[in-house]
């Protein structure tokens, strides 16, 4: 365990993103989220959730997959190079760490998406404990603890230091990188600051969130409750939640032209959307009704159905701080709940 | 079902196509063509099974999963045979001989041909375009016709028109062995000697026995009415096959939008069989 104390970070940000791009929460036009450092960067590293998830430093909301070249009938495509230079991201939060998990079961199965993989294997991940949880998180429901570390390096702000000890390889070559900047910390005091932040998780309404009724095998249980029409209810379609949403891995494949090429890209899309699923011919969900059961149904069952049982949500709570109609996934769990 | 074999050897991302070249186009009815593609030097883009798919591209147009016509036995080109019903084969229409497409593929399972459906007295029953996929199978059988039993096409369509591969069905099916070929379209007309009306009640007519194993594709309602027809008839749901066809972007079941509960079609089908079918919920 080494320690620093906070008002030499500046000097750590500095000296990392000399050798490497650096990320971490930065506040700009009233928002707080992942941002590349410079000295002019307003670091925020005591907000508990940025607004959106890191998850568009690994999968980002619009990338290029590939140029055309297209002329007479006549194409020819340019794939867009792998990101291969090594970056560190600093201050990830466990939840969106595990969130981080659950997108490598998408997008490093086979087929490897290897745009994913590339980000994956270049980037060295901090992960910051949360010294403060908040009403809106429920993290605890689904094994997470938000006062462990995770990742390649584990840290704690606590006091008037900053502490962080390494995981894995890459986390051990970042602390040998900077070993200058530490001194040597004592491990206690670390274990009384996981002990406080329990402390406060116990006392959060949410966290107690059970999960019993959900997981594998209950699409038959689920689908076809009457509750799903009650619910979607108040939604609005927006996609809000499925874009603040650290799990949600929806993308679509679109194109536009520049000049003579023809840039193919991804970018994330959400399943809330009419057009989601419509097709020349017909289209499988044409009620809110059925694209709200899809994502929730998605999350709780269908994905723990293709992956042993885990979750495609961390508790975040994302969702229930920023849907405009305060729908979110809790409710959608507790409502069924009520009917067990 | 067999496990998808999609992109073992692939070099590039596998969301980046390579280049397909149109090398023969034909008319089939007024509203379906079939393209021939072949990879730059000539030759096939991949190796295929029967019932998997691929994505066509034009650039700065669209792009969307068809189902790849011809058998894997045929070891020069891939064959599509596509419908104009949007803006995409739209355009492929207009297209000619020698122009590019971008190829993505090949992605999902496929009929069992190597397994369950060896030795066995096969039923292919398809409604318009729905035999686009039954043919890569049908030819497959027919290339190696010592492997499989008795082979019957039960194939209807609107009108005479509208049956697609009709010359191939004459000329080559007809005069198989052991193949019975059966057409049937929805209304009389003068140049038409065979029978009239739809497919589910030929099929209850022709009064196959059960033991059969059935393929079918067409039009969601055909199906529909098919597989209560055969479900009459005393057909076991294991028996029958059918392909799905939904939304697609990416062929690899991590874009988010083809599943059927916790199945995606591009990946854990687009072939599956009925007793499969009937544990997923009903969004389809």
């Amino acid at each position: 365990m080494k320690k620093i104390n906070l008002n030499k970070l500046k000097e750590l940000f500095a000296y990392i993103s000399e050798k490497s791009s650096l990320f971490l929460p930065i506040e700009s036009a009233n928002s707080i989220n992942f941002g590349m450092y410079d000295e002019k960067a307003k670091v925020r590293l005591d907000v508990l959730k940025t607004s959106k998830s890191p998850k568009d430093l690994f999968f980002p909301q619009s990338e290029t997959l590939y140029s055309c070249q297209s002329a007479k009938g006549k194409i020819s495509i340019e794939p867009q190079a792998l990101q291969n230079d090594e970056f560190v991201v600093f201050g990830m939060k466990n939840c969106d760490f595990a969130a981080l998990e659950i997108l490598d079961k998408v997008f490093l199965s086979e087929p490897v998406d290897t745009f994913y993989k590339a980000r994956r294997d270049n980037a060295t991940i901090v992960t910051l404990a949360c010294a403060r949880p908040s009403e809106s998180c429920f993290c605890k429901a689904y094994g997470i603890d938000c006062a462990q570390g995770a990742g390649d390096v584990s840290a704690w702000i606590i006091g008037e230091y900053f502490y962080w000890c390494a995981n894995t390889q890459k986390g051990v070559a970042l602390l040998e990188k900077t070993a200058h900047l530490f001194e040597d910390a004592d491990e206690a005091d670390v274990e009384s600051a996981k002990a406080q932040i329990r402390d406060i998780v116990a006392k959060m309404p949410l966290m107690s969130l059970d999960l019993k009724n959900w997981g594998k095998g209950k699409t038959a249980e689920k689908f076809d409750s009457p509750l799903w029409d009650e619910l979607y209810k108040p939604c609005l379609a927006c996609g809000t939640c499925t874009f603040v949403c650290p799990t949600c891995q929806c993308y679509d494949i679109k194109d536009y032209k520049a000049g003579e090429k023809v840039v193919r890209y991804r970018c994330w899309d959400s399943c809330m959307y009419s057009d989601f699923t419509m097709m020349a011919h017909g289209n499988n969900r044409t009620s809110q009704m059925q694209r709200f059961r899809q994502r929730f149904m998605h999350k709780l069952v269908y994905f723990p159905d293709n992956n042993d049982g885990v979750f495609s949500c961390t508790g975040c709570g994302r969702c229930v701080d920023k849907c405009p109609a305060s729908l979110n996934i809790v409710k959608v769990i507790k409502a069924f709940d009520k009917e067990a | 079902m067999s496990e998808c074999t999609c992109h073992k050897d692939y070099k590039l991302d596998t969301l980046v196509p390579q280049i397909g070249v149109i090398t023969d186009i034909t008319d089939e009815t007024p509203d379906v063509k079939t393209f021939k593609v072949q990879a730059l030097g000539g030759g096939k883009l991949f190796e295929h099974m029967p019932g998997q798919c691929a994505m066509l591209c034009v650039p700065g147009i669209s792009e969307a999963m068809f189902s790849i016509t011809s058998s894997p036995t045929n070891k020069e080109y891939q064959e599509f045979s596509i419908k104009k019903c949007g803006s995409l084969t739209n355009y492929l229409h207009e297209m000619n001989v020698g122009d590019q497409i971008a190829v993505r593929g090949p992605y999902g399972n496929h009929f069992p041909v190597e397994d369950e459906l060896l030795s066995k007295d096969l039923l292919f029953i398809a409604g318009g375009i729905g035999l686009a996929p039954l043919r890569s199978v049908i030819n497959y059988v027919l290339d190696n016709r010592e492997k499989y039993g008795k082979v019957d096409i039960l194939y209807g369509s609107r009108s005479k028109q509208d049956l697609v591969k009709l010359q191939e069905i004459e000329t080559v099916w007809k005069n198989a062995k052991d193949v019975d070929v059966h057409l049937t379209i929805d209304n009389p007309q003068d140049d038409w000697d065979g029978h009239v009306g739809f497919v589910p009640s030929y099929l209850e007519e022709l009064a196959f026995s059960n033991d059969r194993t059935v393929l079918v594709c067409g039009p969601p309602v055909m199906i529909k009415f098919v597989l209560q027809s055969l479900k009459k008839m005393g057909f076991s749901d294991d028996k029958i096959y059918t392909t799905f066809e939904l939304r697609m972007k990416c062929g690899i079941g991590k874009c988010g939008r083809c599943n059927i509960g916790s199945k995606y079609v591009c990946k854990d089908g687009p072939v599956f069989r009925n007793d499969e079918i009937e544990e997923l919920p009903n969004e389809y």
